[in-house]
């Protein structure tokens, strides 16, 4: 009788830890999807989360997101654990067809099988939600998806994580969520024209959804040089520091992932980001069309001088400075041009709920006008970046009109 | 036939300052609350953002923030004995319409009552004796001390971030602020505004007539602000566009600089545009209202069902929206008898120009950027000699210089021609004006109530106003115009023109959006709609904010006692009323 | 709502033309967008670039109304909502009211304008001789210090009254933003030394005495050509 007893309840006992470590990975999967970022294209605006559905814009055409809910038809609801490490692992789903790198696998095969789990469980753990996913249609050969083996044998190191022993365990969780999860570099790394990201140029900038991110570089100028640990920190977790603040893409990825991570992961982004090397180019400076010049300086006095103050210093935490400023001064203007043509509002978080905003200016500055200014720009206060020309207004000026009307 | 809504907690009608520091506070405190707007959401960016917004003929001229006269106005008259006609076109005052509220388009002059304004009837037979007070003047105690109220006059300076100097803190007088004020727990939260040319000459005049001139309290930041819901605000860059205006660049503390980005994002609060509330629905008791009836854009009708109802609308159409909905006896002038519509007050104003030779650059301003002295204002100095009750601040404010209204000329100047070209030419850059800021009584024959005649386009009598100034007032207004023209003649200019109000009060020209009264606060059901609490006597579930609730207007903009008298409320509903629904005083 | 940035909906091609500007909506139905077509006839252009000639004449202090525009601008606005008085409650009875109580006329502000021009000219026939466009500038200027005083009686229109809208009008479009029509070449800024919209004075504020140097802009920008009309 006794040792029927103590049977039950070492079952019971055992029935009770085992729901105790389904909860925590559960919890640590929800952690872990915020981190990932999945809901950015998995959810679309307005619709069920984790359903799929939302386009995503590429190069190459536009791909449609997966239901990722545990829908047994139309999700991954049959998908076992080892379908899953799979997908993430090598971009393969369950039927071993290859997966476009929208789905930033490249970045994700760094995970650890454990965390992978985790993510799984948390995904089973959601609302089953009934979506048939979107077809997705580029153009040929694209749409041949074995032609993605070509593509993975020259742009995918497949591998989890491999730890690297000569720095400290804050820089390898920093370079475990960066280059796993986090999948800044898909982004922030230039890529080739066959949409490869340039891995000997890690960081260095690249494009998101027609707008430019930033060098996460050491470069003082363009990069995160001159911001401090802290204020990388307060920039992931409230939206914006006294350097800078997130709009448009980068925005949302702060008040959906950044901001939910905890201090010490967003510290060790921080330190990681901080170690990342410069580019060893001299950056061109704004020309010297004294004309141009004069004329941008007058439009800033005239239209932006308001919040970013004449002496291009902003005010603080409110407006960021232009003076010193990386979107102001990236080889690729394109961010700002966006900025200036179509306004931008501030990441909104719990740590900074205000929502500041930039009004757009299209409908009353002419290409040549903004050209005019944001060579100023690179120019004013010590800031040092290549002029800009009208042509490169006119093509912001169509992707913002493109976008408007979506 | 209406449709019936789900009901809601709390349905607040109107979306100003009221209804936005309601909504923040009873969402916080775990209700479920719905906003009714007549007008449209509006946010900084894009509708007061600093790509468009500095257009003096738009938004001065045109009144493009303003509430239209095509969808809601009002009949006013003098007296009773004229026949009341429609306000046709905006002038006298500037109600607003969408999210925000007049507290989009105002200057930001943010002051505190005196403590004896509080208990202005009972100090004034204290001091002067019954005979001082004319036998028609119907002024009243407040139902709150300042003392009570000091807390939330805190409150909302640090929800705004005023920029000021103490004057009293905590009964020992600061040098630099105003040495009159009621005393205050601490300092504002920011520093005065960087003086102007002219508010700087003021100054120097003021104290040399023997003032004590202090910066006006002002709700333009003088620095970057992070407030009180961690909201984020900018900085005051003295663009000159205040007034009639939303600010840019998120200066000016608006609900949308500093409440919209927290209460947004709040899963119990909901905001819905284009609702027009026609009327607060009661039960069978006529002591109890379950909710509210709104017509929307498409002119479809609606039953909102609501446990409270709070009106929130501007001062003059909450009084309205009592007499439309039945709740208290309207007022009639000629037995002095029942509550709603009754003290009616508004604001004396006057100035005196003043032409220099300096260059003062008057386009360089902020709404409430100016240097004032308060010696003549409540019983501040013995008005025995005098023969008045009342008074009201002196200040020298520089809002800006914009061309089309904001430019004085001397008296003599020609009025158009060669001669106002160059009269123009002249003074533009070199002229200020300084402003007397007077209180207005209450009166028997000042009051509210519906028109016979004229109604809105949803077929409703619309309100009518019957005003005048009486003799105390113009005689006070004559007394503060002269103490304005002192100090105009001390500050040694070319020359000055003094412009007293006289006359009857005339809804033409602008004077100032201080209409009070009409849903009084008070401790008597037979003299006051609503208790001390800002809860009607007659219907324990309905409140009603704002200036209405004053029952007499003093010397000075009204904001800063409304937004006082606003958390004061939300203190009493989250921590009594909620708990226990019912009469919070029992007279 | 809240938290999406509104994009505006781009009304014309990219490039501006010189003279009009691709508005935001936003811009569309607010009473102060001046109407596109014209509301005054031959007749009535003539007076007013008569009357405002006298109002705000072109002298040795620089261009008058007239060739700032204001005919235009203020023909622009009744042709629009303020000429159809579409923000005014404009319901009935129709009663005379004290001064005090303001406007109570059944006319919307193009109505009056017509009606008055014509009265006037009317006036000026019958007792000058000529239409008003045709006097001599001294009589022409004493026919509206007539109108001002209200010595002038006028057929179906109170002579002051009229007077005042037209005083105020003018006035509106020698000083409101050039992009509405008047203020040409910004006329009436370069008249008293005002910079237009400007929105940091933090630098200068205060600068005691000292003139400000930069030159006007318009909400368009330095070019007053730049306009909506």
């Amino acid at each position: 009788m006794r040792s029927f007893a103590l049977a039950l309840l070492s079952i019971w006992v055992g029935a009770a830890w085992a729901s105790t470590s389904e909860h925590a990975a559960i919890e640590r999967g929800r952690y872990l999807v915020a981190a990932g970022d999945c809901a950015a294209c998995h959810t679309a605006e307005g619709g069920k989360p984790f359903a799929g559905g939302r386009p995503v814009p590429t190069p190459f055409g536009t791909i449609y997101s997966t239901n990722i809910t545990p829908d047994r038809e139309t999700g991954i609801g049959e998908w076992s654990p080892e379908d899953f490490y799979r997908a993430m692992h090598e971009g393969k789903d369950k039927q071993g067809r290859h997966l476009y790198p929208a789905f930033p696998y490249p970045w994700y095969t760094k995970l650890a099988r454990e965390d992978v789990d985790a993510i799984k469980a948390y995904l089973d753990a959601l609302p089953p939600v009934r979506q048939e996913n979107r077809k997705t249609a580029l153009p040929w050969p694209l749409s041949v998806r074995e032609v993605m083996a070509g593509w993975n044998e020259l742009f995918f190191k497949e591998g989890e994580y491999q730890p690297d022993s000569s720095q400290s365990a804050e820089w390898n969780r920093g370079a475990y969520l960066v280059e796993g999860l986090g999948h800044c570099g898909a982004c922030h790394t230039p890529k080739n024209a066959l949409g490869g990201p340039k891995r000997h140029r890690t960081l260095e900038g690249g494009y998101g959804e027609n707008w430019y991110a930033t060098s996460l570089t050491k470069d003082v100028r363009d990069g995160l040089g001159d911001w401090s640990l802290d204020e990388i920190v307060q920039y992931l977790k409230t939206g914006s520091n006294a350097k800078g603040a997130a709009t448009g893409p980068m925005a949302e990825v702060v008040e959906n992932s950044t901001q939910h991570l905890s201090e010490a992961d967003l510290r060790a982004i921080a330190t990681y980001l901080k170690s990342v090397p410069e580019q060893k180019q001299k950056a061109k400076g704004p020309g010297d069309d004294r004309q141009r010049l004069a004329r941008g300086e007058a439009i800033y006095i005239d239209q932006c001088a308001g919040c970013h103050m004449e002496n291009g210093e902003g005010q603080r935490n409110a407006f960021p400075p232009l003076r010193g400023n990386a979107v102001v001064q990236s080889k690729d203007p394109e961010t700002m041009l966006h900025m200036v043509l179509a306004g931008a509002r501030v990441a909104a978080t719990r740590g900074n709920p205000s929502g500041l905003a930039m009004p757009a200016f299209d409908w009353k500055l002419t290409d040549q006008d903004v050209a005019d200014l944001a060579t100023y720009l690179r120019g004013a206060w010590g800031n040092r970046a290549a002029p800009v020309p009208a042509s490169d207004v006119k093509k912001v000026r169509k992707s913002v009109v493109a976008q408007s009307s979506r | 036939m209406a449709t019936r809504l789900p009901k809601k907690d709390v349905v607040l009608v109107g979306f100003g300052w009221t209804a936005a520091i309601l909504a923040q506070e009873l969402t916080e405190a775990g209700m479920q609350v719905l906003a009714l707007e007549r007008g449209a959401y509006r946010d900084t960016v894009p509708d007061f953002a600093v790509d468009h917004i500095q257009d003096e003929y738009r938004y001065a001229i045109r009144d493009d923030l303003v509430e239209e006269p095509e969808r809601e106005t009002l009949t006013f008259r003098n007296s009773l004995q004229e026949t009341a006609l429609p306000m046709r076109h905006i002038g006298s005052f500037r109600p607003a319409v969408g999210a925000g509220g007049a507290g989009v388009h105002w200057n930001g002059q943010t002051w505190r009552f005196l403590p004896d304004d509080f208990r202005i009837r009972s100090h004034t037979l204290e001091r002067y004796g019954a005979k001082f007070i004319p036998r028609d003047m119907t002024i009243q105690d407040w139902p709150v001390t300042y003392q009570e109220l000091e807390p939330y006059f805190d409150k909302f300076e640090y929800l705004c971030g005023i920029s000021g100097k103490a004057g009293n803190l905590d009964g020992k007088i600061v040098e630099g602020g105003n040495p009159f004020e009621g005393a205050r727990r601490r300092e504002y939260p920011l520093p005065p505004l960087k003086r102007s040319y002219a508010t700087v000459l003021f100054d120097k005049a003021a104290k040399e007539v023997g003032l004590k001139p202090f910066p006006c309290p002002a709700a333009n930041t003088s620095a970057p602000y992070k407030n009180i819901y961690g909201v984020q605000m900018g900085q005051c860059t003295f663009c000159g566009y205040c007034e009639w205006f939303g600010c840019g660049n998120y200066s000016k503390s608006s609900p949308q600089s500093t409440i919209f980005p927290v209460l947004f994002r709040k899963q119990n609060f909901e905001f819905r545009p284009y609702c027009n509330v026609t009327r607060v629905d009661l039960d069978g008791s006529r002591k109890h209202a379950t909710g509210v009836t709104y017509i929307d854009a498409q002119g479809q009708e609606f039953e909102q069902p609501a446990e409270l109802v709070i009106l929130c609308a501007f001062a003059t159409h909450n009084p309205h929206l009592l007499l439309l909905s039945g709740i208290g006896k309207p007022y009639d002038p000629k037995t002095g008898e029942g509550v709603v519509g009754r003290n009616y007050a508004y604001q004396i104003t006057s100035s005196v120009d003043v032409f220099t030779d300096e260059i003062l650059n008057p386009f360089m301003g902020a709404g409430s950027l100016g240097q004032a002295v308060d010696e003549f204002n409540g019983d501040n100095f013995d008005h025995g000699p005098h023969g008045f009750v009342g008074g009201g601040y002196i200040a020298l404010w520089t809002t800006g210089g914009r061309p089309i209204h904001q430019s004085y000329l001397p008296k003599d100047a020609p009025k158009w021609g060669s001669g106002w070209k160059k009269a123009m030419a002249e003074n533009y850059l070199k002229a200020c004006s300084i402003a007397t800021h007077g209180s207005v009584m209450s009166y028997r024959d000042a009051y509210l109530d519906l028109d016979p005649t004229y109604r809105d386009v949803y077929g409703n009598p619309l309100l009518r106003m019957t005003f005048d100034f009486h003799q105390n007032e113009l005689k006070m207004s004559k007394f503060l115009t002269d103490r304005a023209t002192q100090i105009a003649k001390a500050m040694k200019p070319r020359s000055f023109h003094p412009k007293p109000r006289t006359g009857h009060y005339s809804i033409e020209p602008y004077q100032t959006t201080h209409n009070t009264g009409g849903a009084i606060m008070g401790s008597d059901p037979r003299t006051s709609v609503v208790n001390r609490y800002l809860q009607t006597w007659d219907v324990a579930n309905v409140f009603v904010m704002g200036a209405c609730a004053f029952p007499q207007n003093h010397g000075y903009n009204p904001t800063g006692t409304v937004g006082a008298l606003t958390y004061w409320a939300a203190d009493a509903i989250k921590n009594q009323y909620l708990k226990n629904p019912g009469p919070l005083v029992h007279a | 709502m809240p938290f999406k940035s509104e994009r505006r909906a781009f009304l014309k091609a990219a490039t501006l033309a010189p003279a009009a500007v691709a508005l935001p909506v936003r811009f569309a139905n607010n009473p102060a967008t001046p109407a596109t077509h014209g509301y005054f006839s031959g007749d009535e252009t003539r007076f007013m670039d008569a009357a405002v000639s006298r109002l705000i004449p072109a002298d040795e202090l620089g261009p008058g109304a007239k060739e700032a525009g204001v005919t235009f601008f203020i023909d622009r606005q009744l042709a629009g909502p303020y000429g159809r008085a579409e923000t005014w409650y404009m319901q009935g009875p129709w009663q005379k009211g004290t001064e005090q109580q303001g406007y109570q006329l059944k006319l919307t502000p193009a109505e009056l304008y017509r009606a008055a021009i014509a009265d006037i000219d009317a006036y000026c026939r019958k007792n000058l001789g000529k239409p008003f466009a045709e006097l001599d500038g001294a009589a022409q200027g004493k026919v509206l210090k007539g109108l001002e005083s209200d010595d002038v009686k006028l057929e179906r229109v109170k002579a002051k009254q009229f007077f005042d809208m037209l005083w105020e009008n003018t006035r509106q479009g020698f000083f409101a933003d050039p992009m509405y029509g008047g203020n040409r070449g910004f006329a009436g800024w370069k008249l008293i030394g005002f910079p237009g919209p400007r929105y940091n004075y933090v630098a200068e504020i205060d600068q005691y005495g000292k003139r400000y140097t930069q030159p006007p802009v318009g909400i368009l920008g330095r070019d007053p050509a730049r306009r909506i009309v």
